[in-house]
């Protein structure tokens, strides 16, 4: 006869090399990775490393790279918000259809939406032409770096929060509205305090995934150095022109966000439990 | 305040959830709106409340128009089954919210809205709570904050969905009457809903019996529980038996007995059914008059102060009585006794009405 315990729990050697596969293809994946590129960085040195930060194509990129994403993630910040709001808080015709076009920059390869708006902007473009004669740039150009960008991180804010606020429901909106409070109050004082922790996590990811941008990037930047580079594409430069520790310092930076942006991914995902947990109390 | 409904209507997609609803509420009455899920009862409350709009139809507050008006213009305090609290307040700022959200014109100061949040704890008897938050509370402490809240705005109507439908049955007890004391205490106008008819039966001043977006009845207490306008609020309300049978110019026959019908005179030789509360039958060892029908015990169930006796009609029907302890100990029924049984009180309805 087994006890209740012998039928949920797995011999321990079993579980110990379960454990031990995990631990071993996470070190030899991420791990082994991560303190690689640290490691390259730093290889000649930290005066090196510094020097190689300091160059004035790669200040360029990152003052690019700070600047797409300052624009980026306000812009998906309120996006996010509206489009989780309604999708959460009311019923209407097509929602579904939404919910699924919020998904589509995630399905799409980041070179093809690179590649939109080339077809749209660029000089062979729908409005290629009159773009030109009026003299504005936006393909090889700080504004398609920042439009392919955000339609890459279009998903991050709205994803994290639909869900949430889902779980939500209402009830809590409709108290504060037979109270008297206004849309804006029951949205800063109700709505807000219950999915900030939602909301930080969103960001975090958009903002990670706004810097890292490779692909969609790529194809709209043209390459320009000290103007339309970001960190991801000096990365690439600096590497193809054998320029490894100037490549892998600038690469620090990117992984160093990676780091950040999971204690913070930590953080909220812990807090974003514990007010799940307290709605769960309440049913 | 007193409330007119006239004529509304609500469609949600192809469900009609209210269907030419007409309701007064009058000023200072405790209401209770009763019936089965999806009867449109809560539909009705949240029109009420401003928080849907009717399709069809008027909402009068105090003889004034009041379709059109915005939820927060409305004055209504409404309490919902899962309470709803702010999760990341306290108690005190749940209750203050109501008066800390109005306009900086009329709003009260600090310490008026401090005294006034303490009165209210006072009178949910809670006020040595005031810091706790939502999840440090039972059910019943949340629900008495829920109502805190909804009274701090002083409302003109309290609207209560489900109020007690989320709490165990003694906390229920004991909330259910001391919501009846508050309101003897207040007098302000509520409208509760209900899917448990003792409820309905212990709180309200008037019932009102929906079914499929439809009033069945409304009235009393008594009114409703004695005499029920149709064969639904009979069945909803209390433990029934139905017989078939016929009726024919006065008299129905059913279970192979006769009884006088006198509301059905100018019927002649129509399908009827008669219900029967399970408590209105009588049970002996021997016919009790001409009106009794031989019968078998199958069970026999303790339930608290009364015994619930399952019969089976020699027709082959099953009936369910309840009658007081002592009566069941004289009898000392065992299942496979054969006795009779005669309904006190029949309720006949010719249309054929199923359950």
């Amino acid at each position: 006869m087994h006890t209740a315990k012998g039928f949920i729990t797995e011999p321990f050697w079993v579980r110990y090399l379960l454990i031990l596969a995990a631990l071993a293809f996470l070190t030899l994946f991420l791990l082994l990775p991560l303190a690689a590129v640290f490691a390259e960085a730093l290889g000649r040195g930290w005066e090196a490393y510094l020097a190689a930060l300091h160059e004035p194509d790669t200040l360029s990129a990152i003052r690019l790279t700070l600047l797409t994403a300052a624009i980026c993630v306000p812009a998906n910040l309120f996006f996010g918000i509206v489009a989780a709001w309604a999708i959460a808080k009311f019923s209407f015709r097509g929602k579904s259809l939404l919910i699924t076009l919020i998904d589509l920059p995630f399905s799409v390869s980041p070179v093809v939406s690179g590649l939109i708006y080339v077809l749209i902007f660029g000089l062979q473009g729908w409005l290629g032409p009159w773009l030109q004669a009026h003299d504005i740039r936006i393909i090889f150009a700080v504004p398609g770096i920042v439009l392919a960008t955000i339609f890459v991180t279009f998903p991050f804010v709205a994803r994290e929060l639909i869900p949430l606020m889902q779980s939500q429901g209402r009830d809590e909106e409709e108290a504060a509205l037979t109270l008297g409070a206004s849309g804006l109050q029951t949205f800063f004082r109700v709505t807000f305090p219950n999915i900030k922790w939602g909301l930080l996590y969103g960001v975090i990811l958009c903002n990670a995934r706004a810097m890292g941008e490779f692909g969609a990037v790529s194809v709209v930047s043209g390459h320009v150095r000290g103007s339309t580079n970001t960190i991801p594409l000096q990365v690439e430069i600096l590497y193809n022109e054998y320029n490894y520790a100037a490549a892998f310092a600038v690469a620090s930076l990117l992984a160093l966000l990676a780091l950040v942006t999971l204690a913070v991914k930590g953080l909220a995902e812990l807090k974003i439990r514990q007010t799940l947990s307290i709605n769960e109390g309440e049913r | 305040m007193g409330i007119d409904i006239d004529n509304v209507s609500k469609d949600f997609g192809g469900f009609r959830a209210l269907d030419g609803v007409d309701l007064t509420v009058p000023t200072g009455e405790l209401v209770a709106l009763l019936g089965p899920s999806g009867s449109g009862k809560t539909t009705l409350l949240r029109i009420i409340a401003g928080l849907e709009m009717p399709d069809r139809g008027r909402v009068l507050f105090n003889g004034e128009e009041a379709t059109d008006r915005d939820v927060r213009d409305r004055n209504v305090g409404f309490v919902f089954q899962h309470y709803a609290l702010f999760r990341h307040m306290t108690v005190f700022e749940n209750i203050a919210f109501g008066l800390t959200v109005k306009p900086r014109k009329s709003r009260l100061k600090k310490p008026e809205i401090r005294e006034k949040v303490f009165g209210l704890l006072k009178l949910i008897q809670l006020e040595q709570l005031s810091d706790r938050y939502p999840a440090q509370l039972s059910g019943g402490q949340r629900q008495r904050v829920a109502l805190a809240r909804a009274l701090a705005v002083e409302p003109q109507v309290l609207l209560l969905d489900e109020p007690f439908g989320a709490l165990d049955a003694k906390v229920r007890l004991e909330l259910r009457r001391w919501l009846r004391r508050l309101h003897d205490e207040i007098h302000v106008t509520s409208v509760f809903v209900t899917h448990d008819q003792e409820e309905a039966l212990e709180v309200a001043d008037r019932i009102v019996v929906m079914n499929k977006g439809k009033i069945e009845q409304q009235g009393t207490p008594s009114e409703v529980y004695d005499r029920p306008a149709t064969p639904f609020v009979f069945d909803f309300l209390g433990n029934v038996n139905l017989f078939k049978g016929r009726v024919h110019e006065g008299m129905a026959q059913m279970g192979g007995v006769d009884f006088a019908s006198p509301e059905h005179a100018g019927t002649s030789d129509a399908p009827a059914v008669g219900y029967v509360r399970s408590h209105d039958i009588e049970i002996g060892r021997s016919p009790i008059d001409a009106g009794s029908m031989p019968a078998e015990v199958r069970y026999v169930h303790c339930v608290g102060a009364l015994v619930r006796v399952d019969l089976a009609l020699a027709a082959g029907e099953g009936v369910e009585v309840d009658i007081p302890r002592e009566v069941a100990d004289k009898l000392n029924l065992k299942a496979g006794d054969k006795v009779f049984a005669r309904p006190r009180k029949v309720r006949v309805f010719v249309d054929d009405y199923q359950i």
